[in-house]
């Protein structure tokens, strides 16, 4: 990268949170108790300097409250990548179940999570799990679509060479089309997890408990408003670097990565 | 007794186009292949070059008429033959050694993997890549990617190669790069190969017969040229060669006269 451009990418986005900051600050001063940047800053220090403690079961550090989350977020999205890896292989290698279970994917697949909350809330009756089946019934849909989008694209010519060299179906799934559907397959675990990270917030809001999602509500039922701003920052931030981890994993699996420095 | 090594008879490959109808790319084939021929196949496209080899791969079958390789029908793919197939088909998530490793350990499982080795290193060696044994296919020229589909091709140890239009892509200085490596491997290796192509030069530099087809549907063997030329081959030589130009003018003929193609 030319050094013209190393500067530019701090120096431009810093420019633009000056601007973001210069409109939030006239935001606070023409809407009655909205909280100023100077407010949220010591605030965020405050609850920043010591996000590990516990003083009770209901009052933790913010620390803990992103992890719980994140717990629940990994426990739906572990389930989502265990049952929507295989069923995605199987209607991407044979027709008849794609056309099987098409229509439901394309039915399912836009539905809220806060729709499926309720029902799930009442069959498991725990907050825990609702948390997790209800990322685990949002965050399936991109990994099974791309994991038999990546089955699909295996080309002709390579299914030729498996061809030519008789391989058993075993050996073209290991050596042909895994090798052609893994980045696929990352693709869709990364779009899934960001699913989850946004799924989480709306559902702990709803089951309460602990969680960065129904901390913010918390936090707004005891008018601490520059906390839900706090909350909103931390929330883009994980999710954040949860996309950047998984970048660099799907990065590692992908063949057309590789050997191209 | 070499007159019966690759024999097509009658062979006619139809494709159903749905209502019951068909479209029959090749009908009436008929030709005899001899052991350690280059045969190259020529025509314009549509003419059912790529379908005949196809069928002689196994990778698609006949519709009617037999193919008969060494006695024994072709009933689909088979380790006694290789394709080279125009896009290379290298697979671009293994190196160019396991690339060609993956084909000698499918087809020869009982080697040591001392014997792997060496056989895979041959066969690189023998396309003048041991330098770039380690990179992937994204990683090197077409030529080269092209050389390593013929390693590949050849490292199984087949009787008949196959190679789909296997310079196509390629531009013209590489292609005649290619076009020396492959005269002196065969000159070496001994095996028969079939080539597909639709350039007149390059059908008689290689070959010892070149098989020119009508166009299609229905396309039919229209003439079979011998090429009598010595090898090794010059290519600068031969444009002064008297054999070589009646050839090279019989195939314009029939491309360009008997059977032109307008809309190409």
């Amino acid at each position: 990268m030319k050094w013209q451009d190393k500067v530019a990418r701090v120096v431009l986005p810093l420019i633009v949170l000056v601007l973001m900051i210069g409109f939030w600050s006239f935001l606070s001063s023409i809407i009655e108790d909205f909280p100023t940047p100077q407010d949220t800053w010591s605030a965020a220090t405050d609850l920043l300097s010591d996000p590990f403690y516990i003083e009770s079961e209901d009052d933790m550090g913010i620390g803990w409250q992103v992890l719980h989350s994140l717990k629940r977020v990994f426990g739906g999205f572990a389930l989502a990548v265990l049952v929507g890896v295989p069923v995605g292989l199987l209607i991407g290698m044979n027709r008849y179940f794609q056309y099987a279970f098409d229509p439901f994917i394309q039915i399912f697949k836009p539905v809220s999570p806060l729709a499926w909350l309720p029902l799930l809330l009442f069959v498991f009756k725990d907050i825990n799990i609702t948390a997790m089946s209800t990322i685990f019934i949002t965050s399936i849909w991109p990994i099974i679509i791309n994991t038999a989008l990546g089955v699909r694209s295996v080309s002709q010519d390579y299914l030729n060479v498996a061809k030519v060299l008789q391989f058993t179906p075993l050996e073209r799934v290991v050596n042909i089309i895994l090798p052609v559907a893994v980045p696929y397959i990352f693709t869709g675990m990364r779009l899934s997890l960001g699913i989850a990270w946004l799924v989480i917030v709306a559902a702990e809001m709803l089951t309460g408990g602990i969680g960065i999602g129904f901390w913010i509500w918390d936090e707004y039922n005891n008018l601490n408003y520059q906390n839900i701003i706090i909350g909103i920052v931390i929330v883009g931030v994980v999710g954040w670097i949860l996309d950047i981890i998984m970048g660099y994993i799907s990065d590692f699996f992908d063949y057309r990565k590789r050997g191209r420095a | 007794m070499s007159e019966s090594f690759l024999s097509l008879q009658n062979v006619e490959k139809a494709f159903p186009i749905g209502k019951g109808k068909e479209y029959v790319a090749v009908t009436d084939v008929n030709v005899e292949i001899r052991e350690n021929e280059i045969i190259s196949i020529i025509g314009h496209s549509g003419c059912g070059k790529s379908t005949i080899l196809n069928m002689i791969a196994g990778l698609d079958l006949a519709t009617k008429g037999k193919i008969i390789l060494k006695g024994q029908e072709i009933k689909g793919p088979g380790y006694d033959r290789a394709v080279v197939f125009q896009n290379h088909s290298l697979l671009p998530w293994l190196t160019v050694y396991d690339n060609i490793e993956l084909a000698v350990k499918k087809v020869m499982p009982d080697l040591s993997p001392k014997e792997l080795r060496e056989r895979v290193e041959k066969f690189i060696d023998m396309v003048g890549l041991s330098h770039a044994k380690d990179k992937y296919p994204g990683e090197i020229s077409g030529g080269m990617k092209q050389r390593v589909g013929i390693a590949r091709a050849l490292s199984i140890k087949p009787d008949v190669l196959l190679m789909d239009e296997p310079f196509g892509a390629l531009d013209s200085l590489t292609r005649a790069n290619l076009q020396e490596h492959l005269m002196r491997i065969q000159a070496k290796v001994k095996n028969t190969v079939i080539i597909i192509t639709h350039d007149v030069d390059e059908a008689v530099l290689l070959s010892d017969r070149v098989i020119m087809m009508t166009n299609g549907p229905k396309a039919t063997i229209g003439e079979v040229l011998e090429v009598n030329i010595e090898r090794p081959r010059d290519r600068v030589a031969l444009q002064e060669n008297p054999e070589y130009i009646r050839c090279r003018e019989a195939i314009l003929e029939f491309l360009y006269k008997k059977f032109a193609k307008e809309d190409e």
